[in-house]
């Protein structure tokens, strides 16, 4: 193990490494940590100067709450939910098929067709922007939330494909064979004996997606607009214009918007860093 | 932010009460669909009034009123005239509405400004007009100017300046007290214009800022150089607050309220905020911009806000209607009250209410603008254009010292663009 | 009859059959509109009235536009910079590489910067940058140094942004690690320290060699996300000051789309530019995947 064990180490170092740790992580947390204490804060800090100094009253409560009845944050939360569940059903589903096909079988223009799906991935929006904002104009579906979840199907099957392909080429390719000399067809191949096979990576993806679009900026204000439609990243900002110069409702709204991706984080940790690292450590 | 109210509830009630005559003969039915801007808490509410009443008085008719964070329409208006058109919608009056004009997605709408309402309104028409035809119809406008802290000038026994020497001596009276002249938040460039036309209009007068935004003189021309040449004055001696870049122009007004500055270049909208601020009439006055060039006419910004039809509108007679009925005389007056929008009516009927700062406002436009009436730059000059040169305005507000650089950089521009 | 032609052919038909949906939604969303884009690019369009084909003129009114420079030079302090994310977030993965009680915890909540939207990134570190009530300036002026404007100073706004970015971005590269150190085998460790390697040494020598799979990564990621930097901006400056703070993907969303933005064709060439630096990247990562693809 790199680098030694703390416990091979003099007590001395033992005791500053523990000591070490609480402060490193404030130090790192600390723009964090200094929104927290805003968004504990009554207006009447900020009124009279009392920025960073302790709350003349306990205020979370009641920041908190207009949060959510005095603005269309809940909407905002809605949309995200509506706009970040569909998406990840959709292209884990597509990426499935697509990463089965480019991983069990060999015909030619497999790897140019792999190789489209991972440069598409990585290309930058702004190549996209114009001519996908005029689809969804044409389409009829500029401002809803149908809109946007089509087309980050769309766009994260090219990620999707890349990580399911990888994974599938991983597993053990006899049990296909096997299969196939029994007779069974190649639907049920992949229903039945890949797909349950492929659940580790199946949930590690949603779990990736699903931060990956939910904190999503640039397509929400390009293909939405307003409460009907827009997710709570682009509702954030309407949200500070309402209230703006009001730090403690903006601290607060900014918490409440980017704590779902953070649960999300924390209940799903194992899956989540699997598949951050997946192809990290071959 | 944005909040879809749909108000036949109320109406259903207030109906039978206030509209008995009118209903027998009222033809409007359907939904009438408005998108508006006016998202600040006292415009959002006059919006909220104003669909409550036309509602109440069409009792077939279903107004549905969505409001939008002003900054955000900015950038929307142009997605929903294409993609999903309301009937009415609030924009600006002048050379922002050329992109829209220009794409055929307003409403030709000069059939309303024949006859009795075009004689009421005579004062907003050519702002109104593009390709001589009218594209919409004004609500409001009000005055630009200085607003100051009166007690700080009382303190330090000063006066309201009438000339630009006048206007230094003060600001460095001020500095002397380790006050700032000015605060300003630049973050969103538009109020660096502001200073700009006033200075460019005092200098060189109202045709001049015509025909600068009109694309018609060099950004290099000398006439241009001596309003920056003023500007620097201004800005070598320390007038304005510091790290006006960082702020917005809301996040700029404590500054005033807490007396570290003295006076804020701004639209009357300025007023309402201060007086939440803690500054009473004793506290905050107006002042006209001095003169600076005894040779040219005093000129003025007064931007002017407006509704107009989108060309894809689904139910235009009644939002011809409701057009009508915004710029009645007697809704002008309630909507422009000192308890409403607190700024100017656009009727020649009405009456501006008796506020202070309005009245004073409203004489500086109808006697002492002898120059004439500027809607404000990023509204006469094009889009592009507008974009360009306030950063340029921005720049020499932070690095007075390349104005060369931004002056080729807009002439190019110019040529560029027009 | 079908069915049977099915059964012959299956395993010639199941892959397009497989791939059919995901393909078409792929070519409909992103092949097809980089071509379109590189089409608009040579016309002159306000996204409202009918466009007007207009050859070239929109890449040489690129190159002589200030702005444009401006933006391009930014993206290559970004580049560069934000690739400290690499060595911040190892340094930080051996600092916290231990098995001392509650070191899951550390780690997660040193990863969790990397989880929140780079929207509450930007508005978080724009009110810590605050001139007036920043932390940052609340903390210089408490160890008595004068107080900055970061993002309002030319000088230092694209600096402040990136140390914005690096925060979850360093976070990225931590946790890649972290994955990768677990990996690393413990007997060259052992024989590393028998043959007296010790500290930096080991370091370069027997640990970074293991960890070039997670390296590899950490560039790719990195150097991606330095050229789609758009949100942050965005958030905290909007290009700002006087456009000081533009980046190319900044730049092309401002022209096109934003307030004062009409001009859909230009914005499309800036996206084509952009698009052929990031091509090189993508071209370079391809042909490392081929490598491998033909060595496995």
């Amino acid at each position: 193990m790199y680098p030694t064990p703390i416990a091979k180490t003099s007590p001395a170092w033992q005791i500053s490494y523990q000591a070490l740790l609480p402060v490193a992580l404030v130090l790192w947390l600390l723009p964090l940590i200094g929104v927290a204490i805003f968004s504990l804060k009554p207006a009447a800090d900020f009124a009279q100067g009392n920025y960073w100094g302790w709350p003349s009253t306990f205020s979370g409560i009641q920041n908190y709450t207009l949060v959510f009845t005095g603005s269309d944050m809940p909407r905002y939360l809605m949309n995200s939910v509506l706009i970040t569940v569909p998406t990840v059903i959709g292209a884990v589903a597509l990426s499935c098929m697509t990463g089965f096909a480019l991983g069990v079988y060999h015909f030619r223009g497999n790897l140019l067709i792999f190789f489209m799906f991972v440069a598409g991935n990585f290309v930058p929006f702004q190549i996209l922007m114009v001519p996908v904002r005029d689809l969804t104009l044409a389409m009829g579906l500029y401002d809803t939330k149908t809109g946007l979840v089509l087309f980050h199907i769309a766009f994260q099957t090219g990620f999707c494909t890349l990580f399911m392909r990888n994974f599938i080429r991983a597993l053990p390719r006899p049990l296909i064979e096997a299969a196939r000399v029994e007779g069974v067809s190649e639907i049920r191949i992949f229903a039945f004996i890949i797909l349950p096979l492929m659940k580790p990576a199946i949930a590690a993806l949603s779990v990736l997606i699903f931060t990956f679009i939910w904190n999503d900026y640039f397509w929400a204000i390009v293909l939405t607009q307003g409460a009907d439609s827009q997710p709570v990243t682009a509702g954030i900002t309407s949200f500070n214009a309402q209230y703006r110069a009001a730090y403690h409702l903006m601290s607060a709204g900014s918490l409440v918007a980017a704590l779902p991706p953070v649960v999300m984080f924390f209940a799903m940790q194992r899956h989540f860093i699997a598949g951050l690292t997946l192809g990290a450590v071959k | 932010m944005l909040s879809t109210t749909r108000l036949p509830l109320v109406a259903a009630v207030l109906t039978t009460a206030l509209t008995g005559a009118a209903s027998a003969q009222d033809s409007l039915s359907g939904t009438l669909k408005i998108f508006s801007d006016m998202s600040n808490p006292a415009p959002r509410a006059v919006m909220e009034g104003m669909a409550e009443r036309f509602d109440a008085m069409h009792p077939d008719l279903d107004v549905e009123l969505t409001i939008i964070d002003r900054e955000a329409y900015k950038t929307q208006i142009r997605n929903f005239l294409t993609a999903n058109a309301p009937d009415v919608a609030n924009w600006y009056a002048g050379n922002r509405m050329a992109p829209y004009v220009n794409a055929g997605l307003f409403e030709d709408v000069s059939d309303l400004w024949d006859g009795q309402i075009g004689e009421e309104l005579a004062s907003t028409q050519g702002a109104m007009t593009l390709d001589g035809k009218q594209w919409g119809v004004p609500y409001t406008y009000y005055q630009w100017g200085v607003y100051y802290r009166k007690d700080i000038y009382d303190r330090l026994g000063l006066s309201e300046p009438e000339t630009f020497d006048q206007m230094k001596a003060n600001c460095q009276a001020l500095l002397d007290d380790g006050v700032k002249c000015y605060t300003i938040g630049t973050k969103f460039l538009w109020t660096a214009a502001g200073w700009f036309d006033y200075l460019n209009m005092r200098t060189n007068g109202y045709d001049f800022h015509m025909a600068l935004t009109a694309g018609e003189v060099e950004w290099t021309d000398d006439r241009v150089r001596q309003t920056f040449a003023n500007w620097h004055e201004l800005i070598d001696m320390g007038a304005f607050i510091d790290n006006h870049t960082a702020y917005s122009w809301q996040e700029a007004l404590p500054f005033m309220a807490q007396g570290d500055a003295a006076a804020y270049l701004m639209g009357n909208f300025a007023v309402a905020p201060l007086r939440d601020a803690g500054l009473d009439d004793s506290k905050l006055d107006y002042y006209q911009f001095p003169a600076i060039n005894a040779d040219v006419e005093l000129g003025e910004d007064a931007p002017t806000d407006t509704f107009h039809i989108p060309a894809q509108a689904q139910n235009k007679e009644a939002a011809r209607a409701f057009l009508r009925f915004v710029v009645s005389a007697e809704n002008q007056t309630q909507i422009n009250a000192g308890d409403a929008l607190g700024q100017l009516p656009v009727n020649a009927l009405s009456s501006v209410d008796d506020d202070k700062f309005l009245k004073e406002g409203f004489d500086v436009l109808s006697n002492r603008a002898p120059g004439g009436i500027a809607q404000f730059f990023d509204r006469d000059a094009p889009a592009e254009m507008a974009k360009l040169a306030m950063e340029g305005f921005q720049e020499f507000m932070v690095l007075p010292d390349n104005l060369d650089r931004v002056l080729d950089r807009l002439e190019a521009g110019r040529q560029r663009i027009y | 009859m079908t069915s049977s032609f099915w059964r012959r052919n299956q395993q010639r038909l199941a892959p397009a059959l497989f791939l059919a949906p995901g393909i078409l939604f792929f070519a409909f969303y992103v092949i097809f509109p980089i071509l379109q884009s590189f089409r608009i690019s040579f016309y002159k369009w306000d996204g409202l009235s009918p466009a007007e084909p207009v050859g070239m003129q929109n890449y040489s009114q690129l190159f002589e536009d200030p702005a444009f420079y401006t933006s391009l030079g930014n993206n290559v302090i970004w580049l560069f910079l934000y690739l400290l994310a690499i060595p911040a977030g190892l340094a930080i993965a051996l600092f916290l590489n231990q098995t001392v009680t509650g070191i899951r915890i550390y780690k997660s909540l040193f990863f969790f910067p990397f989880v929140v939207s780079q929207v509450v990134v930007g508005l978080v570190f724009t009110w810590f940058y605050d001139p007036t009530f920043g932390l940052l300036n609340t903390v210089l002026e408490a160890v008595g140094l004068d107080p900055v404007n970061i993002l309002g100073d030319p000088s230092k706004v694209t600096y402040g942004i990136i140390a914005a970015g690096l925060w979850p971005q360093t976070a990225y590269c931590m946790i890649l690690y972290l994955t990768g150190l677990n990996a690393v085998d413990p007997e060259q460790v052992e024989a590393g320290r028998l043959d007296g390697a010790k500290g930096l040494k080991m370091l370069w020598h027997v640990i970074l060699p293991q960890l070039r799979p997670a390296t590899f990564i950490c560039f790719v990621v990195t150097i991606i996300g330095a050229l789609r930097s758009f949100d942050l901006i965005s958030i905290m400056t909007q290009g700002g000051p006087f456009g000081t703070s533009r980046v190319l993907a900044f730049y092309m969303f401002e022209v096109a789309l934003s307030e004062y933005g009409f001009r859909m064709g230009y914005g499309a060439a800036i996206a084509v530019v952009l698009f052929s630096i990031m091509m090189v990247y993508i071209a370079g990562f391809l042909w490392k995947m081929y490598r491998d693809e033909k060595g496995a």
